[in-house]
């Protein structure tokens, strides 16, 4: 296992931080996707992820932690986004689509401004497509405490939930405050965006949120399941991905490593393959 | 700003708003906002790689848009129209930063494929943009009724013998076309913002399709011609301008709207 | 006993037009009720109001004696249709299960005696077989099976159902009319279903509150669905005929009555 576990793979200070801050991005994306699915939100979710590359661009402009720059865009952006529109998906989908390319935009200028006032290389590199090689071990207890407290508020919320998200008549009818309900999902997919953007870069961690929850729901009709599922190949996903950036460096030609962020996106790509896979193999079962 | 370079930069321009405009409208009418977003991620991808082997980055747009369009129509008949979607597009962004990551000039293409460049086009490349640009607006002229019809009442149009999957894969065709031609001057992430603004802007104003559709390529020349002077005068992005200008006319629009219900 | 429903002078303005217009009519602990009217007459509006989800200008809701916003578990309610991404990955079983408390917060572990009797809802309306389904798999009728499981567990005294039976296919009208007409006796819950066309009522149909031009006339079935009355409300003359021991209610087809906003929908099965 030597050529695959390259030497000094577990003992390396940034590997061990990556593999903590990976874990528990991938949990949180992973649960969070489940109920945005039910909701019909993956678009938002991804909407989402775009207002977080603004933020993270603009705290790089000011100095501040690219965490932090993160949460609030995506936070900024979920308002937005709840405010923009209710009604049906295609106007929603609009709704959304305009939030994201206000917010596209400004990252273009702050990620102009990063290179052009403070010359900061690397920095579009670095917020978009993530480096999470480089993220501090001070950050792994910030992102523990974030991830439960996702998890927790989910937890609060996720009866009230589903039956919004299936029905919004049937829900205000039985007295549940369904504008609260879904702001607080908002948070909680805005924390969700703000946690995976620092593992695999703010433009690609839709693939955290969407990947794992969509290939879990083909393989599964229940909710519990589906959250397990999705949570370990999240947590697989990222893991590998960790793995196999770390000894790319071996591998390439100049030893130019590949990003990170690259290979968890093919992992989660192929593990939602492989489920639609099975789905599929049992559909025909069942027709047969 | 007229002199020089600058003449090249007008030229395409508005060749790309007024292929924007027309193609945008159909995507905000038939709801298929998420694919033109996705689309050019894919191109991404694309010019990337062509980057990378040193071909003409126009061609690697072109073939990876087609790629990727082809490959949402497929993928979205096995269901979840939008987490598949979502998927194509990041697969295709985290492999055109791979391949960019293998180049030397990493950081500066990165930007300038992500977020767009004034002179994204040489003059070289200007006959192919038209005839790029008249086979998009010509394919949806030509397909102008069918595309409305199944936009509206899918079943009705369906009842009528139009195929809608050969119509959905035709129509991704077109924008992957559209794409090709608008990432290289707004960028792959904000080709978008033109495809959506104006159209979603002029929907709200007039409810006459045919008019609408005038109007949609009206604002987006207006955004993208502002958008150019703006870039000229300041030297920031122009993708920055583009979405900008598209955000406002939106939010106008949205504004006389509802001024006119009330 | 205090009335399972009492409705007292209900007025409803939408955009300026005015929906209801001074709307008085109560309902009986386990009454099965028909709110008939054609199509835009203010039907929903009107179960909107009941439900908390429509604000009025004037006039009094009360459930079982109380103000209803006090009543918010007495009160179950079955949609006219959800319509759900086929990926959803909720069961039956499960959407049944949120109906004992999906207002409350938190999680918590289903004690036997609440699965036994989210198993027992789902055996009475003939859906024990749907139970590990896909909520997105089900058909019209089996979708409003499942809604009024899901509407009945938390054990209401009034069940409100919106147009349950406009996209069925007439054996499954007669069967979900049935079954509604057992489970309002065997729960001792009152009924208020809104409908555009009686005749598939008439067999087990307690009460009319018949609405049109945004009033309201209400009475035992027998007392209104007499040919003077019914006439008199829908405005030209309707035959209410006696066939095998069945009722019918039939609109004579008439070229002035085209003209009325009343139009009634009635045939013969």
């Amino acid at each position: 296992m030597g050529w695959f576990f390259a030497s000094g793979l577990f003992t390396s200070p940034p590997v061990q931080v990556a593999l903590v801050i990976g874990a528990v991005a991938a949990t949180v994306s992973a649960v969070v996707g489940v109920l945005a699915m039910v909701r019909g939100l993956a678009f938002a979710g991804h909407a989402l992820t775009d207002v977080a590359a603004t933020g993270g661009s603009g705290a790089v402009l000011v100095g501040a932690s690219p965490l932090g720059g993160f949460l609030g865009g995506a936070l900024v952006g979920a308002g937005a986004i709840a405010l923009a529109g209710h009604g049906p998906q295609q106007r929603r989908d609009v709704a959304t689509g305009i939030v994201l390319s206000a917010a596209t935009g400004l990252s273009a200028l702050f990620l102009y401004l990063d290179a052009t006032t403070n010359a900061t290389t690397g920095v579009t590199q670095r917020v978009l497509f993530g480096s999470l090689f480089s993220a501090s071990s001070s950050t792994v207890p910030v992102a523990i405490e974030l991830g439960a407290a996702t998890l927790l508020l989910t937890a609060v919320i996720a009866r009230p939930l589903v039956l919004s998200s299936l029905s919004r008549e049937l829900a205000r009818a039985r007295g549940i405050p369904v504008g609260v309900v879904s702001g607080v999902f908002l948070v909680t997919l805005a924390m969700a965006v703000g946690l995976s953007a620092l593992t695999i870069g703010s433009l690609l961690s839709t693939a955290l949120l969407v990947g794992p929850a969509a290939a879990a729901v083909r393989v599964t009709t229940r909710m519990s399941y589906a959250l397990v599922i999705a949570s370990g190949i999240g947590i697989v996903s990222t893991w590998l991905g960790i793995t196999l950036a770390y000894d790319s460096y071996n591998w390439m030609p100049h030893h130019q490593s590949l990003p990170v962020s690259f290979f968890v996106v093919v992992d989660v790509v192929v593990a939602y393959g492989l489920c639609s896979l099975v789905a599929a193999r049992r559909a025909r079962g069942r027709r047969v | 700003m007229f002199s020089g370079f600058m003449i090249n930069a007008w030229q395409v321009g508005t060749i790309v708003a007024i292929v924007a405009g027309v193609v945008g409208f159909v995507v905000v009418l038939r709801g298929d906002v998420f694919a033109a977003h996705a689309v050019p991620n894919g191109a991404f991808a694309g010019a990337a790689g062509a980057s990378v082997v040193g071909l003409s980055p126009l061609l690697g747009l072109g073939v990876f848009a087609l790629i990727a369009a082809l490959g949402i129509g497929v993928l979205r008949r096995f269901g979840q129209r939008d987490a598949t979607t979502a998927l194509v597009l990041v697969l295709s962004l985290a492999t055109g930063s791979a391949l960019l990551s293998q180049s030397t000039q990493y950081a500066s293409s990165t930007y300038a494929l992500l977020f767009g460049e004034i002179l994204g086009v040489s003059s070289a490349h200007l006959i192919p943009l038209l005839a790029l640009g008249a086979t998009c607006v010509g394919a949806v002229a030509l397909r102008w009724r069918a595309l409305l019809l199944s936009a509206v009442t899918p079943d009705i149009a369906s009842a009528r013998g139009l195929r809608q999957g050969r119509l959905d894969a035709g129509f991704l065709v077109i924008v992957a076309l559209a794409t090709t031609m608008t990432v290289p001057v707004v960028g792959a992430l904000l080709v978008f913002s033109l495809m959506v603004g104006p159209p979603a802007a002029a929907r709200l104003l007039v409810s006459r399709p045919g008019r609408a559709m005038g109007l949609a390529t009206l604002l987006s020349l207006v955004v993208l011609w502002s958008a150019l002077v703006a870039a000229y005068e300041t030297n920031w992005p122009v993708g920055f301008f583009v979405s900008t200008g598209s955000t406002l006319v939106y939010l106008v629009a949205r504004r006389i709207s509802q001024h006119g219900t009330e | 006993m205090p009335d399972a429903l009492s409705v007292e002078h209900l007025t409803v303005t939408l955009h300026g037009r005015t929906i209801l217009d001074d709307v008085s009519f109560s309902i009986q602990p386990g009454e099965f009720t028909g709110l008939i009217g054609s199509n835009g007459v203010g039907k929903t509006t009107l179960l909107r109001a009941i439900l908390g989800l429509q604000p009025y200008e004037t006039g009094t809701i009360s459930v079982n004696g109380e103000p209803r916003d006090l009543q918010h578990a007495a009160i179950g309610y079955v949609p006219q249709k959800i319509a759900l991404d086929s990926d959803v990955p909720l069961r039956v079983i499960d959407f049944v299960t949120l109906g004992l408390d999906a207002e409350r917060w938190g999680l918590r572990r289903r004690s036997a005696a609440q699965r036994d009797r989210v198993a027992a809802l789902l055996e009475a309306v003939g859906g024990a077989h749907l139970a590990t389904k896909r909520l997105s798999e089900l058909s019209g009728g089996e979708q409003q099976r499942v809604f009024i499981a899901h509407a009945l567990v938390r054990e209401p005294s009034l069940l409100l159902l919106d147009e349950p039976l406009a996209s069925l296919d007439p054996r499954n009208v007669q069967e979900i009319v049935a079954l509604l007409h057992r489970l309002a006796h065997e729960h001792h819950v009152a009924i208020l279903l809104s409908a555009h066309e009686m005749n598939a009522l008439l067999p087990v149909m307690d009460r009319v509150v018949y609405l049109t031009g945004g009033h309201c006339a209400s009475g035992p079935t027998n007392e209104v669905v007499q040919t003077d009355v019914l006439s008199a409300l829908y405005g030209h003359h309707v035959d209410v005929l006696q066939v095998h021991g069945r009722v019918f209610v039939i609109a004579e087809p008439n070229d002035a009555t085209d003209n009325l906003p009343e139009h009634p929908t009635l045939t013969v099965h």
